[in-house]
Formats: structure tokens, C-alpha cells, sequence
């Protein structure tokens, strides 16, 4: 930093004069939600033009409110554990387990429905901690561990619910004691507007969505969280509990899946043995969208809700507008690597944007070496 | 300063008062591999001792005694007088020996304050970071470095190498570090941002910590060395306060000056050989 200076500042403070302030514009525009709500406004509108009168009822809005929320009920956790650096590919496949194994209690066993569901909660949150364990323990890709899991979860789900129904699903779940306090709590009309009942497990999702926001932005833990997706070591060295924090995020994601499952369970009143399997990419693309890197360390959670949002409104809008059902897929491809292009741009720009491009020459003649990290870590340039 | 004369005595200790830290005779074995035999040097409070010493001399395993990675196997480490033995990294810290490693223990994509405040945030009564305090209170010690932030918020990764390193010293120094160990801080940095980092280490040591600066350039050492330690395959070639050596003579034993003579023999009788 030169002290050629054109710039008044305070004794001893080096400033450089080539840097501009950067613009309110240009610091809106690299937040991680900014992509998402941009999105989200675009594809409402979108909708709103080509779906019209049923898009605007409370209908419309109802079917894909719900459909978001669901989606957020495990999405925003995944989102939380990918800015933590690690993906779990077991998400889906658990929102089954613990349907499976709330209505398997509830029926089968006999218990009341809130014992069932405890049970069935803290048989969630083992499976989170083994999950987190194992990743943390084996120093393995998070990817290969969650996989192998999801499909061990796959078959225990297909062999457990076989052995006792001889069935490919539980039912009989609106006969247990206490089925109705389950259905209140999470698939219940929690309100009528219009005519139209939201279901509770909205609320679920907004009251998710905040806690994860609160967590991450304004406590230490959220720090940590940060730093451990970042740069792991380093958050280590300087006093931060790596290991506790990574296997606290796979119990939170366990967690909300079991939450996904009671509302899904709840809803159907069935538990279906491939309940969830093949979402868990779902959750991933929704926290793309909401400016999670793939490699961790940098995120939003609410952008991640508003990319369930994004991803809900348009598997609801395809069919309302009348357009082909498959082009849901074909749009989710092309927003994925919409928002992963920008979110690699940003990170890029966090790497370089504070050095004039003069500078960024003198040093590269300097070391010799390029001026930017390929990627995230804490190169000594 | 006082005159060491000779090495084997402990140099750098006040008649007043004793060194921030002390090795004596340390030594450091790794089976039967001698990382580090017979090492006596010093650092005060408000000096910078350098520790020179090429790849392969034992620098690393030198940091990691004194930041607690290692215990040594023979000699005495003092912190102001008293014999101490560091059993982990925490420990050492918790003295208030701060290291600051050449991958500088930040994460890039995260904001300036919050990598400052990193495992030891401020937190309100309500559990959530005091941000107000967080913000104000890096922009602070970055500005008694030297550094205008005019935005806390922007990420670490933004930041030229060596700005990033004075980030990681003023974290130090803020958290109450007593003696501040720098390991090869301008090792991969140009010349320019190698001056900044050096005017980063006088600033530290300005404000009363002790700095231990490994490096292995000697140009860089002299600028700010108030005593210098050569390490070679593990050995010491001398523990010189600042009134002991010259320039010349410090960058002749880092340049290794025997073997340079040598090799330019050996390349002087090639060219001479008569061709077949």
C-alpha cells in the first residue's frame, strides 16, 4: 500500500488512493441472498403473467407455499451444513426413516403417537451423530460417507417396513392414540384466509428459517460455522471446537429431517419406504441458489429459503401456466448453474476485488506467482 | 544491550529483569534423527530476536517447542525466569506465546472482524456477537498497525498478503500475546509487501511484545533483528546480539560462504579442464 498521498488520513495509516469506496450497489450486489431474491421476485412474476388468475388466488399460493416448505423443512440444515464445508447425501432418505419409524411405533407397536414420535426423534439424531462421527473420525469426503449411508438407510427402510407390514408402506396411522395432537402439531390447517387452511408446517419452515439466520449471523456459533467450512485448520488453531460444531451440524440436519418427516407423515398419514429418497439433491440445488459454495465457508440461510421458494413456485407454476411437467427439470439444471457460476464469481471477487488491476500486476511480477488462490484456502498471497 | 561474548552463556538478560523467553542448551530428537541440538537464544520484551536458517535446519521444529506442537528432549525453556513445559498448542497460548503461521489461520471468504474476533468472540447478554464492539474494536487495532479498513466487512481474502498478516499480528497482539512468533512471514510475499510486513513487526514490538521472526533471508532479518540466531542442520552457528554481528558477516554465514567457495572452485577447474 503506497502513502503517495493524495488521501488526508490519520498519522501513521497508510491508505491507497487508486481504490475507489466500494458502491452500496456493488456491496448489495455480492451478498449471498442477492441472487435468490432476484430470483424469486423474477419467477413469481413470471408465474403471475402466464398462471394469472389462479397463481394470484390463495389457492395457487397455497400449493406452492406448501411445496416450499416442505422443501425447506431439510433444505435450510443442508444449507447450514454445506456453509460448514460438508454435504450429507443421507438427508433425504432419513426424512423416510423417521416417518417409518414414528408409524411403525405408533401402529405396530401401540404406543401413543407422541412417544412414537420422540423415539423416533432421538433415532434421528443417532443417525445424525453417527453421520457426523463417521465423517469426522475417518477423514473421509462427507459425500462418500452420507452415500454410503443413504443407501444403507434405503435398504433398512425397504427390509424393516417389508419384515412388519408385508407391505411397501405403513398405514393405519389415523387409528393411533394421539394421531390427532401429531396432525395438529405438524400438517394441521394452522390458518384459514380466504377460504383457503395453510398448513402448520409453514410455520415450521419460517420459524426454521430464522433460527438458522439468527444462528449463523449474530452468535459465535455461526462464526464458528463459518470458519469451519473456510478454513477448518485455522479455525482450530485459534481456539474453535471443529469436531463439535461439524457433528453438531449433521445432528441439526438429522433434526430438521425428522421435523420433514412427521409433517410428511402427518400429511399422507402413510409412510411410504422410498419416502425421500432422491431429495437430498433438491436440498442441495435450493442452497446453491441461496449462495452456499459447494466448497464451504460462505452462504446465507435466507437465501437458501428462498430458494425452496424459487424451486417450489416453479414445480406449482409449470402445470398451472399449462407447459410441459418436464421442463421443471430442464429449468432446475439451468438455475443451478446459473447461481453456481455467480456464487464461483463472488468468491473469486473475494479473493482479488480490493486490488487495482496495476497492483495485481506489480505482484505478480514481484513473486512470480499468480495473484489469486485457485480456491478458498489461506495461501500465504 | 548487554555484550553476550560467550554463546554458551545465556545473552539477553537485564541485569533488572529476566527474558520473555529463554531456550538453554534445548535439544530435540526425533528417534535417532538430531532435529535440533544444543539451541540458546533469547527474546525480551520489545526486541525482535531472528532466527535464520535454511530449509532443513530445524526452524520448524524450533517453533514447534515453542508453541507447544513439541516438548524438548534436553535444555531448559524459560518464560521470564521460570522453567516451563508446554504439553499442547492451548497451553502455550495460554501463556501467551500467539504463533502466526505461514497459512496465517484466516479463512478468506469470511469478513475482516469476524476473522480478528475468531474463538474469542464478544458476545451481549442475550448470547448474540456484540457486532457494534466487534467492528469498531478491529478497525481500531488494525488503524495502531498501520492499516485504514474502512470496511470490517470485507472479506479477509481481499486483502493483500501482507495486510492479511498484520490482521493475524494485531489478532495476536490484541488477545494479550507476550511474545509473538512469526514463521517465515515474508516467505512468499514480493518486496514491497515484505517491507509493509516488516513495519507490521516493529509496530508489534513497539508495543512491548517480544517477537521471534523466522525467516531465511538475512535481508529481511536485518532491518529489525535486535539479536540473531543461525540454525544449520540443526546446529547453532551463533546467537549474536544486534552490537555483535555486521551485515556482511550475518548474510555470509546464511549464504553459507564456505560452500559457496567451494562450488565456485569446483565450477572454475570444469571450465578450466582441458577438452578431450
Amino acid at each position: 500500500m503506497t502513502t503517495a498521498g493524495a488521501v488526508p488520513t490519520a498519522p501513521g495509516v497508510t491508505t491507497d488512493e487508486r481504490l475507489a469506496q466500494r458502491s452500496l450497489v456493488t456491496k448489495v450486489l455480492i451478498r449471498p441472498e442477492f441472487g435468490a431474491v432476484t430470483g424469486a421476485i423474477v419467477v413469481w412474476l413470471l408465474f403471475a403473467w402466464q398462471a394469472g388468475n389462479t397463481w394470484m388466488s390463495w389457492q395457487g399460493t397455497k400449493t406452492y407455499l406448501e411445496t416450499s416448505a416442505l422443501l425447506g423443512l431439510s433444505a435450510l440444515a443442508v444449507g447450514l451444513l454445506m456453509i460448514g464445508g460438508e454435504f450429507d447425501l443421507s438427508s433425504g432418505v432419513l426424512v423416510g426413516t423417521s416417518g417409518m419409524f414414528c408409524a411403525l411405533f405408533a401402529v405396530h407397536a401401540g404406543w401413543h403417537v407422541l412417544v412414537a414420535m420422540l423415539v423416533s426423534l432421538l433415532v434421528a439424531a443417532g443417525i445424525g451423530t453417527l453421520n457426523g462421527v463417521m465423517v469426522v473420525m475417518s477423514k473421509l469426503p462427507s459425500f462418500i460417507v452420507t452415500l454410503g449411508v443413504l443407501f444403507g438407510l434405503q435398504g433398512f427402510n425397504l427390509w424393516l417396513t417389508q419384515r412388519v407390514t408385508r407391505q411397501t408402506q405403513v398405514t393405519g396411522l389415523e387409528g393411533a392414540a394421539g394421531f390427532e395432537l401429531g396432525r395438529k402439531l405438524f400438517a394441521g390447517t394452522f390458518i384459514r384466509i380466504g377460504g383457503v387452511g395453510f398448513r402448520s408446517y409453514i410455520v415450521w419452515f419460517v420459524v426454521i428459517a430464522i433460527i438458522g439466520y439468527w444462528l449463523l449471523a449474530r452468535t459465535k456459533v455461526g462464526n464458528w460455522i463459518f470458519a469451519v467450512g473456510g478454513n477448518k485448520e485455522a479455525a482450530r488453531m485459534v481456539g474453535v471446537p471443529a469436531t463439535a460444531t461439524k457433528i453438531g451440524l449433521f445432528i441439526a440436519v438429522a433434526v430438521s429431517g425428522w421435523i420433514h418427516g412427521m409433517a410428511v407423515l402427518f400429511q399422507t398419514t402413510r409412510s411410504n419406504v422410498t419416502e425421500g429418497v432422491g431429495q437430498e439433491f433438491f436440498y442441495i440445488i435450493a442452497a446453491v441458489l441461496g449462495g452456499c459454495l459447494l466448497t464451504g465457508g460462505f452462504g446465507s440461510i435466507v437465501g437458501a429459503a428462498f430458494g425452496c421458494l424459487i424451486l417450489g413456485m416453479t414445480q406449482r407454476g409449470i402445470p398451472l401456466a399449462g407447459w410441459n411437467n418436464n421442463l421443471y427439470f430442464l429449468f432446475m439444471g439451468v438455475i443451478l448453474l446459473i447461481a453456481a457460476f455467480s456464487n464461483e464469481a463472488i468468491r473469486r471477487w473475494a479473493s482479488t476485488a480490493s486490488r487495482p488491476p496495476s497492483q495485481i500486476v506489480e505482484q505478480d511480477a514481484d513473486d512470480g506467482t499468480r495473484a489469486a488462490p485457485a480456491e478458498p484456502d489461506a495461501g500465504a498471497t | 544491550m548487554t555484550r553476550g561474548g560467550d554463546v554458551r552463556e545465556p545473552a539477553g538478560r537485564d541485569t533488572d529483569g529476566h527474558a520473555l523467553i529463554e531456550l538453554q542448551r534445548v535439544s530435540k530428537f526425533f528417534g535417532n534423527v538430531i532435529a535440533l541440538h544444543n539451541i540458546t537464544t533469547s527474546v525480551r520484551a520489545g526486541e525482535v530476536t531472528c532466527t535464520l536458517g535454511d530449509n532443513g535446519a530445524g526452524k520448524s521444529t524450533f517453533i514447534k517447542i515453542l508453541s507447544g506442537v513439541h516438548r524438548h528432549d534436553e535444555g531448559r525453556l524459560l518464560m521470564e525466569g521460570t522453567k516451563v513445559s508446554f504439553h499442547s498448542p492451548r497451553e502455550a497460548k495460554a501463556a501467551g506465546i500467539a504463533t502466526v503461521y505461514q497459512d496465517l489461520a484466516m479463512a478468506p471468504l469470511m469478513s475482516i472482524w469476524r476473522n480478528f474476533w475468531l474463538g474469542s468472540e464478544p458476545t451481549t447478554w442475550l448470547g448474540t456477537i456484540d457486532t457494534n464492539k466487534a467492528k469498531s474494536t478491529a478497525v481500531e487495532e488494525l488503524a495502531k498497525m498501520g492499516i485504514d479498513v474502512r470496511d470490517p466487512d470485507q472479506p479477509v481474502g481481499t486483502l493483500s498478503g501482507g495486510e492479511r498478516q498484520s490482521v493475524a499480528i494485531a489478532r495476536a497482539c490484541y488477545f494479550g500475546a507476550k511474545v509473538l512468533i512469526l514463521d517465515e512471514p515474508t516467505a512468499a510475499l514480493g518486496v514491497k509487501q515484505s517491507g509493509v510486513v516488516l513495519r507490521y513487526i516493529i509496530a508489534a514490538r513497539d508495543r512491548g511484545l517480544g517477537v521471534i521472526f523466522i525467516t531465511h533471508n538475512p535481508h529481511h532479518a536485518w532491518p529489525v533483528g535486535d539479536r540473531f540466531l543461525i540454525l544449520k542442520r540443526g546446529q547453532s552457528l551463533g546467537n549474536f546480539a544486534r552490537s555483535e554481528i555486521t551485515r556482511d558477516e550475518l548474510i555470509q554465514l546464511m549464504a553459507g560462504g564456505s560452500e559457496l567457495e567451494a562450488l565456485s572452485h569446483e565450477i572454475e577447474s570444469v571450465v578450466r579442464a582441458p577438452e578431450p
